[in-house]
């Protein structure tokens, strides 16, 4: 039996097609991803993504706590609604999951953490709570329901949608949170471009979202909200790294902080590991579509594409990929696709940012 | 949508129009578009390869996956569709219309082997389960 999010029922109703996301019932497509994609780089889409796990975080020692479970350093966020993405590592350094934290109060943190990993990470964390001795109640929200609104049209969508929101998005700075009541406005997102990810209570879900929907919103399957996050550079987890992989070797290396002394999980196996491979970006040169797992052909050794796909903005196909060290933007490799062997240009990436392509 | 009763079908999802001069025009079906999703890129054989029934000839590509495209008969490839090449997403709009390529058949007798509609509708239902 498929989990379902609180906006089940509205996504059939629009014409959705259903799939299997990890165990979630999840709309795919509302007709064409390829259209929906460029939706919300000009205008606004909307995204259920109730499947992620918002988690409360509450207690006396709730900073020391993070300061220790993640390697993004939670001391960079002193003002409230702050936001910080980070990893959690585990002994061997290789990724639990990658999240979001935002700081609310020195009593209270809220953690977002992907679908697929959520019971995984609750158990970890719960674990590091007791032995640690830390004595923090941890608060999995699946009372609540998440929808992200995106686009250069996102702050204009919500503030239609729920007259008087402005008071609070109209100063939302990106990467920063606001709670009102039990909703939960954050400037984040997975698409590089400007908006929103909202939560509120389940059962407000689907009048907020046909209100979102009368105010400009298209609805936006997974499908899009792959090419999108591809297109800004987003690592997706699972795909782009796992718990084999650690942050230096997944383009991640910017999350991780060591600037102080401070202990966290794998701070030791990152020290002391070398670092062999690199996470590049690559653009096909040829007609094709690059996709995971593909073998990649450097000039020092064999690499795999992490992701892959179609850029519907760029009109060319993109990847990440985990080759080995030395191969530097510019260059070019090749990449085994169905018994060809295609040329791809490696880049640095992000592809594309707020509607422009910046790939020369 | 409805199955058009005046072409032919493969069990691979491919369809066949019987012309006026014997030739046959060939594409991939509406189901075979709708599991796929967007295309982003079409192959076509290149005129005058000679083909076998069954041979892989051309590649749909959508952004989910690549796919083969199979000769429903013998025959050689006489043109291919060099519009449904630069428009790919033609064939989602209506894969009746977007044609890929045309082939003259080695044995005319051949198509009476194909799938009419009813029998491709029944194979289509079959595969949902």
């Amino acid at each position: 039996m498929l989990k379902q999010t609180p906006l089940n029922a509205t996504h059939r109703e629009l014409g959705a097609k259903m799939v299997d996301f990890g165990g979630w019932d999840m709309p795919v497509h509302y007709g064409s991803q390829i259209e929906e994609h460029h939706a919300v780089r000009a205008g606004c889409g909307l995204f259920d993504v109730s499947h992620m796990l918002p988690l409360d975080i509450r207690g006396e020692n709730v900073r020391a706590f993070l300061r220790r479970l993640v390697a993004n350093d939670v001391d960079k966020l002193q003002t409230p609604g702050k936001a910080l993405y980070a990893c959690m590592l585990n002994e061997a350094g290789g990724v639990i999951d990658d999240l979001i934290i935002y700081f609310m109060d020195e009593s209270w943190f809220r953690l977002v953490v992907n679908a697929g990993t959520a019971d995984k990470d609750v158990a970890w964390m719960e674990k590091m709570n007791a032995e640690w001795g830390m004595n923090l109640t941890l608060a999995p929200r699946r009372d609540l329901a998440m929808v992200a609104i995106q686009g250069p049209k996102a702050a204009e969508v919500l503030n239609h949608a729920l007259p008087g929101v402005d008071s609070l998005t109209g100063t939302l700075k990106p990467f920063n949170a606001a709670a009102m009541g039990e909703m939960f406005v954050a400037r984040t997102g997975y698409t590089g471009e400007d908006g929103f990810e909202v939560m509120i209570l389940a059962k407000a879900a689907p009048m907020f979202w046909r209100a979102l929907m009368e105010a400009g919103g298209q609805p936006i399957g997974l499908g899009a909200r792959d090419t999108l996050r591809l297109e800004a550079g987003m690592n997706l987890y699972g795909q782009d790294m796992d718990e084999t992989t650690n942050p230096l070797e997944s383009g991640l290396a910017w999350t991780v902080d060591l600037k102080t002394a401070r202990d966290f999980v794998g701070r030791k196996a990152l020290e002391t590991s070398e670092v062999t491979k690199q996470l590049v970006g690559l653009v096909l040169v040829d007609r094709g579509v690059l996709r995971s797992h593909q073998k990649v052909r450097t000039k020092h050794g064999e690499g795999e594409i992490t992701s892959g796909t179609f850029s519907p903005t760029m009109q060319q196909s993109i990847a990440l990929a985990r080759i080995p060290l030395g191969i530097a933007p510019g260059e070019d490799v090749d990449v085994e696709i169905r018994d060809k062997i295609l040329r791809a240009k490696v880049v640095k990436y992000p592809f594309v940012r707020n509607g422009k392509i910046l790939i020369a | 949508m409805s199955i058009p009763t005046d072409l032919k079908y493969t069990p691979s999802h491919e369809w066949v129009r019987v012309e006026a001069d014997g030739t046959l025009t060939v594409g991939i079906t509406h189901h075979a578009q709708d599991l796929l999703g967007d295309m982003v890129f079409i192959e076509n054989p290149a005129v005058g390869r000679v083909l076998n029934k069954g041979e892989e000839c051309a590649v749909v590509e959508s952004v989910k996956a690549a796919s083969d495209v199979y000769a429903p008969v013998a025959g050689e490839v006489v043109a291919a569709n060099g519009d449904v090449e630069s428009s790919p997403e033609s064939v989602n709009q209506d894969a009746y219309a977007a044609w890929m390529f045309k082939l003259k058949p080695t044995d005319a007798g051949m198509v009476a082997e194909l799938l009419d509609a009813a029998a491709y509708e029944k194979l289509v239902a079959s595969e949902a389960h």
